[in-house]
């Protein structure tokens, strides 16, 4: 364990955050205005094989006379459009036909799956179509030489900047400007709203479409910064992920951002371990014993500032601390036998990592109080 | 001598009502099925408060709507200083200086008042960015600070809504009619929430703003409140305004017949109560929400066969849940609940029921009825599992067509048939059918919930002869209601519950009005 690793973890961490968050922002823009959106799996799917289906095609089409990084961004300007117009889909079936928005989102993940699944099948196998590769790696001048976080947030491909970018941006947008007020009042209290003169179900289109055109990149993301070629349900349940990173984040940029890289991190980490060059068990020790340190650590701020308020008695964020640093001290003392950890375990490792921290840090969150429900006027 | 100057002095607002600031022609709005305002004339003077009186349904909120743009008139005109306007929406009405403050509050509870005021119409700062321009809070709540003193409204322009009391909430609604330049006014219902106290403040609120030049449209259907306040009263049922009148030349009574149609008893006669054997029972309950507050914190009173207890009090301050304990609907934390000596804490439903207990639901629609199932069903949803109902496990539909028949005549259920889905019926047939169907077997509790809450006068009477005649009859009644009138009219003790305590028991007889009022907003007499 040295910093190297733990570098190189957070750097494939911030990676595998990446798509994670597209999608959650997806969510955000369209549950703050009052729109549930469970379809950001299916949106993310479209947006990536039309990524993928958009570059090659185009650079066909021009010959291959066109530098590559063009034909990559009108790839992603083309998942933005597709997922943009599969989310108006959503947005018209449940605010137009007022459709309950989970089985329009139901209904739109299936057709997703149909959609790529058969122009996989039909066409992308049948062609035998070629990716063109990925963005290459940006190395920011200066930032990228300070030493260790220089490597973690510096160097990286375009649309991880762009997500950072992103969630800075919807964090401001969404407390600090009048379209932000906008999209809160529409999704708390639309009848409010509608009483001073917004437009509600304007409002709620305008935010699933342009939300939809986020899940888009999360999905353009996998193809042109990863993979570098589309496969059959490649978003493995990413935009489901994406869900549940905004709910633990409490319908925040920041907060689902956050989410989306402890994700990532115990995802990274499933992917560094099976590379079977550690003692697995040393490395899960010690984990586990810095999780739990610093829950603990949580906690007893928590509870001094809110005192009597924060539920957790001190019993039990002592012992927690206690039993944290006993852990840390038994990784780094006890000499372990190297077992094999099946790979599957390891696989299930970002999952159950990820549920227990943001059950323990995250308290109840609220949603907006207007989700799901259809906004009429009479 | 002196008081005649001092009268003098004071100068005559009498309202002129020759230049109407706000004038309604021949305003028709139709609803499939319903013609909701029939051909109305209206008309609001500067400085005037205009009250509109009727019952529920009868058209107000409709018309004011339609002023207010969130409907459009089939038919008719609206004028403002004599000219005519069009209003499509919203911005439309507040665009020519009509502002309203809706019975159920326009306020957003997670943001804070400023937020909720430049909803909107935002001020914005920094970059010409369109709707990502920065919203310039500063500005937005020092310019409320500066409004609302002028009109010697006190309210925190940094406190968030959902922290706020619902008089602070009017309070901020009505600050955003006066942010948004609104020189008509009209409040819906704005007294339904409050306290009395609370009344007597915004009362003042209002003359204060009718003597800086607003004009206001009040919207009731509380004839003592009509009387006070307004300098005009224009009475409007089923649609049609049928006569409009002033507080000197009206008194309650004939406000109510020209609201109901017919006259209407507006006293209720009753004996004095004779009070027998203890019925129902409450030692030290305690009943917690979900956040583990104690809602209901240790009350403890009885009810007596043949008398009304009334329990009075705001609505939130934990009757409902109090009710929800004593019909076993929720779980009770400690304490108990004896009726008829029998220990029946935390017992089911059912059980309490058979022993006797009659329950008027607070929400009729939610938890009183079946409103999809039709009038019949309804009636037997205590009965229907026993003889002569059900033979067994099935149902006998000729014995309960012919009961509900029965029933629907006793009842006076107006109703097209016993086959009518419930939830098509008034406010008033609805509450009917609950009352023949607890009523109509043997019971010797009727705990009764804001029994006539929503209801038109008529149906009010009808409620309350009934709980009189069954605690004449020897039933215990426990009546919970935030209506102060109610309280003071049936009961006859009066148990005031303030955030979850009963903090005292008066004897009807010798309470009056302003002292239950205080202590409903808490106030302890020293």
């Amino acid at each position: 364990m040295d910093v190297a690793f733990i570098s190189g973890l957070l750097f494939l961490a911030l990676i595998k955050a990446s798509p994670i968050a597209f999608g959650a922002m997806a969510g955000l823009m369209s549950e703050r205005s009052g729109v549930i959106n469970i379809a950001i799996e299916g949106m993310m799917l479209i947006g990536a094989m039309m990524a993928f289906l958009g570059s090659v095609l185009f650079n066909d089409l021009t010959g291959g006379l066109q530098p590559k990084l063009l034909s990559l961004t009108i790839g992603l300007l083309v998942a933005m459009l597709s997922a943009g117009l599969i989310a108006f889909l959503h947005a018209y079936l449940s605010i137009h036909y007022k459709v309950d928005q989970i089985i329009s989102g139901t209904v739109i993940n299936l057709l997703a799956i149909g959609i790529t699944n058969f122009t996989a099948n039909a066409y992308i196998d049948q062609v035998g179509l070629a990716g063109l590769g990925v963005f290459p790696t940006i190395e920011i001048p200066f930032l990228s030489q300070i030493p260790v976080i220089g490597k973690i947030l510096f160097s990286h491909q375009p649309l991880v900047y762009l997500m950072l970018i992103m969630v800075a941006l919807l964090q401001y947008a969404l407390f600090k400007t009048k379209w932000g007020l906008h999209t809160r009042a529409v999704g708390e209290h639309p009848r409010a709203a509608d009483t001073v003169g917004i437009n509600v179900n304007r409002r709620r289109y305008i935010n699933v479409t342009l939300g939809g055109a986020l899940a888009g990149i999360g999905g353009a993301f996998l193809v042109l910064e990863s993979v570098g070629r589309f496969q059959k349900l490649m978003t493995t349940g990413r935009g489901f992920i994406a869900l549940a990173a905004l709910i633990f984040g409490k319908w925040t940029s920041v907060g689902a951002l956050g989410s989306a890289l402890l994700f990532g991190f115990s995802e990274a980490l499933g992917v560094r371990l099976q590379l079977g060059d550690l003692n697995q068990l040393e490395i899960l020790v010690l984990l586990t014993g810095m999780v739990v340190t610093l829950l603990a650590l949580v906690w007893l701020i928590l509870k001094l500032i809110r005192k009597d308020a924060f539920q957790i008695s001190w019993r039990v964020i002592l012992s927690a601390g206690l039993a944290g640093l006993a852990l840390l001290a038994w990784a780094t003392s006890a000499e372990f036998s190297s077992v094999e950890i099946p790979v599957q375990f390891l696989g299930l490792l970002p999952y159950i990592l990820t549920v227990l921290v943001l059950a323990g840090f995250v308290g109840r969150a609220t949603p907006p109080a207007a989700i799901g429900k259809t906004y009429d006027k009479a | 001598m002196l008081r005649r100057l001092q009268q003098l002095a004071k100068p005559m607002t009498k309202p002129d009502t020759s230049k109407p600031v706000l004038r309604l022609r021949g305003i028709t709005k139709r609803f499939p099925g319903v013609l909701a305002n029939d051909n109305v004339d209206f008309e609001l003077a500067k400085g005037e408060i205009h009250a509109l009186l009727g019952e529920n349904g009868a058209g107000k909120t409709t018309l004011m709507n339609v002023v207010y743009g969130l409907y459009q008139q089939d038919e008719g005109q609206i004028f403002i200083n004599g000219k005519e306007i069009t209003i499509r929406d919203p911005n439309d009405a507040l665009e020519n200086g009509i502002g309203m403050v809706h019975q159920h509050f326009m306020l957003v509870p997670v943001m804070t008042v400023t937020e909720n005021l430049m909803l909107g119409h935002e001020a914005l700062h920094g970059l010409p960015v369109g709707s990502l321009g920065q919203l310039d809070k500063e500005k937005v709540s020092a310019e409320v600070k500066i409004l609302a003193d002028k009109h010697g409204l006190t309210i925190n322009p940094d406190a968030y809504v959902q922290d706020l009391s619902v008089g602070e909430r009017q309070r901020v609604e009505i600050v955003k009619a006066l942010y948004r330049g609104a020189e008509v006014l009209i409040l819906d219902e704005p007294t339904a929430v409050l306290t009395p106290q609370e009344v007597d403040e915004l009362f003042e609120i209002m003359r204060s703003l009718t003597k800086q030049g607003k004009s206001i449209i009040f919207i009731t259907h509380k004839l003592g409140e009509v009387l006070e306040i307004a300098d005009r009263i224009s009475v409007i049922r089923d649609g049609k305004v049928v006569g409009t009148a002033t507080p000197k030349d009206a008194d309650q009574r004939k406000l109510a017949s020209m609201m109901v149609g017919r006259d209407v008893l507006l006293r209720v006669d009753k004996k004095s109560a004779k009070p027998g054997k203890v019925v129902l029972e409450l030692q030290n309950l305690i009943v917690l929400d979900e956040s583990e507050k104690a809602v209901v914190n240790e009350v403890s009173f009885t009810v007596r066969e043949g008398e009304i207890l009334g329990v009075a009090g705001v609505q939130g301050n934990g009757q409902t849940e109090l009710v929800e304990a004593i019909t076993g609907l929720s779980e009770v934390f400690a304490g108990e609940v004896k009726l008829l000596g029998q220990d029946v804490t935390s017992a089911r439903p059912r059980k309490i029921t058979e022993l006797g207990t009659a329950h008027i639901p607070e929400d009729r629609r939610k938890d009183g009825l079946v409103l999809p199932f039709p009038v019949s069903d309804n009636l037997f949803l205590n009965t229907y599992y026993k003889d002569p109902f059900s033979k067994g496990t099935v149902l006998d539909e000729s014995e309960m067509a012919e009961a509900a028949a029965d029933r629907i005549e006793k009842f006076d259920i107006r109703t097209p048939s016993s086959s009518t889905s419930v939830g098509s019926l008034s406010g008033g047939n609805q509450q009917k059918v609950i009352v023949a169907r607890e009523l109509s077997r043997p019971v010797k509790l009727i705990v009764a919930a804001q029994p006539t809450r929503g209801l038109d006068v008529g149906s009010i009477e009808y409620i309350h002869n009934r709980l009189i005649e069954s605690r004449d009859k020897g039933v215990a009644v426990l009546l919970v209601s935030s209506e102060l009138d109610e309280i003071m009219q049936l009961s006859d003790r009066i148990a005031v519950m303030y955030r979850g305590k009963i903090i005292n028991i008066l004897d009807a007889k010798k309470a009056n009005k302003e002292d239950v009022g205080l202590l409903m907003a808490g106030v302890e007499k020293a």
